[in-house]
């Protein structure tokens, strides 16, 4: 019986009957983004540096689809880039954080004990930092580079991560289920990996998009700030900074990558609440 | 019948799945309520009793809604009343009272605030009259300090009292209909008879009318004049209780009658008295408590023994540490003092520190068999799990295994691939002891495994303990509150109250005439299938109460 085909098939097919209209939409966008950002050298019409007028900001024609940038550049291709770069860094990042956060969180919750509280006090006292200046500072004092960017936001949001990875792991871990598998005399590991993951699966992919979300915010805050990504790679933090001017000649350049960074972020939050409704639904129902 | 109460007709309420199906959770019923007159529904869970009594006060839960019928309390349509007309009759002529007091009060406020809340805020009564009346509804109740008890908390007075107080909070604006909602459920066996004759003398002396829901029939016989035995959102019998209990006319309610938490005729046969083998498992001094330091006494020099192919009953009430020895004993918790030993040898206290044949012959089943089994788990894995890991199976050999153990608990092998929340309760609760016995364990550790279940459910798992037994000789140690159970698949029995064995040995010589005051107390809660003994056991338990004391 090959029980197991059948029923990712099956629930993919639920999942999909599932969405609503906006939710939908959403979706629809999420995955157009991500495959423009896979294939941005194949889509983009022209190359991410290229200067291609002597005019900044020239109004959109049928050459350049949203004008020119400050230096001459095609919005439009540059914009496709800053999506390729964007995304690729928040999915390192979030993908860091949560191997750190959700390893030490189910660390913490499987020993207890003094582990836990050694753990779970020395994640408060970094907690206790603002994000935005603890990265200032880190980043200023080793200098600027995407992997010293990417180790120290993962670092930040590893914080957020694990505290929900503990909570979560530590309600499992009083359920009966985990106490039958402790009397068996399974060991720690079995007991995390076969027990509680699968239970805490759903809420931490929830976690995942908006953890996700807050990392595209978060670098494209810093790159905003010029501690990000550096020219000439641009991610859409350093395009609003550097068509900020262009507001001044009437011209729309800069708020093409803010809407960018605010539709793929709202879109993401749409996506997670649509799960974590659905997961909640899916409890039984007995009052 | 002009002059009933209520009168529900053809009552009928559906439900909406996930998916937009309709199912009918209720068809087609009809009853009447006369004016002082308590009628009971009793049904084993999802028969849709709740549903029926919350229908009688106008309401459905939501997802439910009444599809047909009619419901008239005093020729007053309530299904057809507007919201604000039905809260003014909800409240004043039909109250409620919940199964758990303990979720339905709110702990921030004081009980007397609560009890008055309803005749106050309509203006039906002023503060000092509404707390005087309080006052001598809590005497009536019989709760001790009926001038000052109102003046506490919830959290202050106990589980039987809170339960009696929700009782005075719904006759505070004298109701014509009460509807109690399996009002003793939650309670322990031996307060449980103290509230129902609270109840019952309550109702008698307000002349009220009330419907009482239940699943427990040898209770309600004490309290109803009418019965209406339900399943499947169906009647199944109606009529007065003295002929449902004596001459029940349908199947169903001959099985309900026949599970019923009686006392058994006859004690289980003693066991054959083998020559000076040494028992499976000897218990010997054991003292624990909680806290890091063992502060909190939970057990005191308990010794307990379980022989070979033996059935060794644990009673006592909540509280009384029977759960922590089991426990102690499957090495969830440590030992203060004494030991536990296996064959002979002395178990390690922890079980960390236990080799993994010590671990498979003791096995343990939880009462939840809800929680115990991994909701993301399929069936096949909770089963081959123990199998693999006791005894190093490969994982095809160990899934025919499984299908071999499904079909040892009576159920199908295709179950092997659902999930447990796929399964009702009792297969859930034989997948729990499926698990237990694929370690091939020598003794199970039950731990109060009947005690959520069904009564005709309850009694089917019992009987499959018993035929494994006789089949492949384990040893079991059953610990239950309901001592009724417990008699009729054990060998011997140990009472525990306080963390203490207050008596043990063969049942017939634990429950003699002259047994220890507390065991007394717990037979006298058993309910005895007729109508007049709710007051005889009410006056023997405080006699005894007061002998303990």
């Amino acid at each position: 019986m090959n029980i197991d085909n059948y029923t990712w098939r099956d629930e993919l097919r639920e999942a999909i009957s599932d969405l609503t209209p906006g939710t939908a939409l959403c979706v629809l966008f999420l995955v157009a983004v991500i495959v423009i950002g896979a294939l941005a050298p194949v889509i983009a019409p022209y190359g991410e540096g290229e200067i291609l007028t002597n005019n900044s900001f020239e109004p959109p024609s049928t050459m350049m689809w949203l004008g020119s940038d400050y230096l001459g550049r095609d919005v439009l291709s540059r914009l496709i880039y800053g999506v390729r770069i964007t995304l690729f860094l928040a999915l390192v990042i979030t993908f860091l954080s949560f191997l750190a956060g959700v390893s030490l969180g189910f660390l913490a919750a499987a020993f207890g004990g003094w582990v836990d509280n050694w753990i779970s006090r020395l994640n408060d006292a970094m907690l206790s930092f603002p994000a935005l200046m603890l990265a200032l500072i880190v980043i200023n004092s080793l200098g600027s580079s995407l992997v010293v960017l990417v180790f120290t936001v993962a670092f930040i949001d590893m914080t957020r991560v694990f505290r929900v990875a503990r909570a979560l792991a530590v309600n499992v871990m009083v359920m009966d289920y985990v106490e039958a598998a402790v009397v068996r005399g399974e060991g720690k590991a079995w007991i995390v990996w076969h027990e509680v993951l699968p239970n805490v699966l759903t809420p931490l992919a929830a976690e995942f998009g908006i953890r996700f979300t807050y990392a595209i915010l978060f670098v494209s805050a810093l790159s905003f700030l010029g501690l990000g990504v550096q020219p000439p790679q641009s991610d859409l933090g350093v395009m609003v900074k550097e068509n900020l001017q262009a507001i001044l000649y009437g011209e729309y350049t800069t708020l093409y990558p803010a809407i960018g960074i605010a539709l793929i972020a709202i879109s993401m939050n749409v996506f997670v609440d649509w799960l974590l409704q659905r997961s909640s639904a899916e409890l039984p129902d007995e009052i | 019948m002009a002059d009933s109460l209520l009168k529900v007709r053809n009552l009928e309420v559906s439900a909406r799945g996930r998916k937009g199906r309709e199912f009918s959770i209720v068809d087609n019923i009809s009853f009447d309520v006369q004016k002082g007159e308590v009628i009971a529904l009793i049904g084993e869970s999802g028969s849709g009793k709740t549903t029926i009594s919350l229908a009688c006060l106008g309401y459905s839960r939501p997802g439910c809604h009444i599809t047909g019928g009619s419901v008239l309390l005093d020729g007053i349509s309530l299904l057809e009343q507007p919201l604000p007309k039905l809260q003014e009759l909800r409240g004043k002529d039909i109250t409620y009272v919940a199964q758990s007091a303990a979720a339905s009060f709110n702990g921030a406020m004081t009980i007397n605030d609560q009890v008055i809340e309803m005749p106050v805020i309509t203006g039906s009564a002023t503060r000092q009259d509404a707390l005087s009346k309080a006052t001598r509804l809590y005497k009536e109740l019989e709760l001790p300090d009926p001038e000052n008890i109102g003046k506490r908390y919830p959290h202050q007075v106990s589980g039987g009292q809170l339960q009696r107080l929700m009782a005075a909070m719904a006759m505070i604006s004298d109701p014509r209909l009460l509807i109690l909602d399996e009002p003793t459920t939650a309670l322990d066996v031996t307060t449980q008879i103290e509230v129902l004759h609270a109840f019952k003398t309550l109702i008698q002396n307000h002349n009220a009318s009330a419907i009482y829901v239940t699943h427990d029939l040898s209770l309600v016989a004490q309290v109803a004049d009418h019965i209406l035995v339900l399943k499947d959102g169906k009647m199944v019998e109606y009529g007065a209780t003295e002929q449902i209990i004596s001459v029940p006319r349908n199947d169903y309610t001959r099985e309900l009658m026949a599970a019923t938490h009686l006392m058994p005729e006859e004690f289980h046969a003693p066991p054959l008295v083998t020559a000076q083998e040494p028992p499976l498992l000897d218990v010997r001094n054991v003292s624990a408590g909680y806290g890091p330091k063992h502060e909190f006494i939970a057990l005191r020099g308990i010794d307990l023994t379980v022989k070979s192919g033996e059935t060794v009953g644990v009673i006592g009430e909540s509280g009384s540490g029977k759960t922590t020895l089991g426990r102690v004993i499957s090495g969830l918790m440590n030992a203060a003092k004494g030991g536990v030993f296996l064959n002979g040898q002395r178990l390690a206290n922890h079980v960390d520190r236990r080799s993994r044949d010590e671990l498979r012959q003791i096995q343990f089943a939880f009462q939840m068999a809800d929680v115990a089994l991994n909701p993301r788990q399929r069936v096949n894995k909770i089963l081959s799990r123990p199998i693999m890991f006791y005894h190093g199976l490969r994982r095809s050999e160990a899934t025919r295994e499984v299908a071999r153990l499904l079909e040892r608990v009576d159920l199908p092998s295709s179950f092997a691939w659902r999930f447990p929340p796929e399964l009702s309760g009792g297969q859930r609760q034989r997948v729990n002891l499926a698990r237990a016995l694929a370690a091939r364990p020598s003794l199970i550790i039950c731990d109060e495994i009947t005690s959520a279940l069904d009564t005709i459910v309850a009694q089917q798992i019992l009987d499959l303990l018993e035929s494994l037994q006789d089949d492949l000789g384990l040893s079991y140690m059953f610990i239950t509150h309901d001592i009724a159970t417990v008699t009729r698949i054990s060998d011997r029995i140990a009472v525990m109250r306080h963390g203490e064995i207050v008596a043990q040995g063969l049942v017939d010589e634990v429950l003699t005439q002259d047994c220890h005051e507390y065991t007394q107390l717990l037979l006298n809660s058993v309910p005895e299938m007729r109508t007049d003994w709710l007051d005889e056991a009410v006056t023997r338990r405080r006699k005894l109460i007061a002998a303990l004391s």
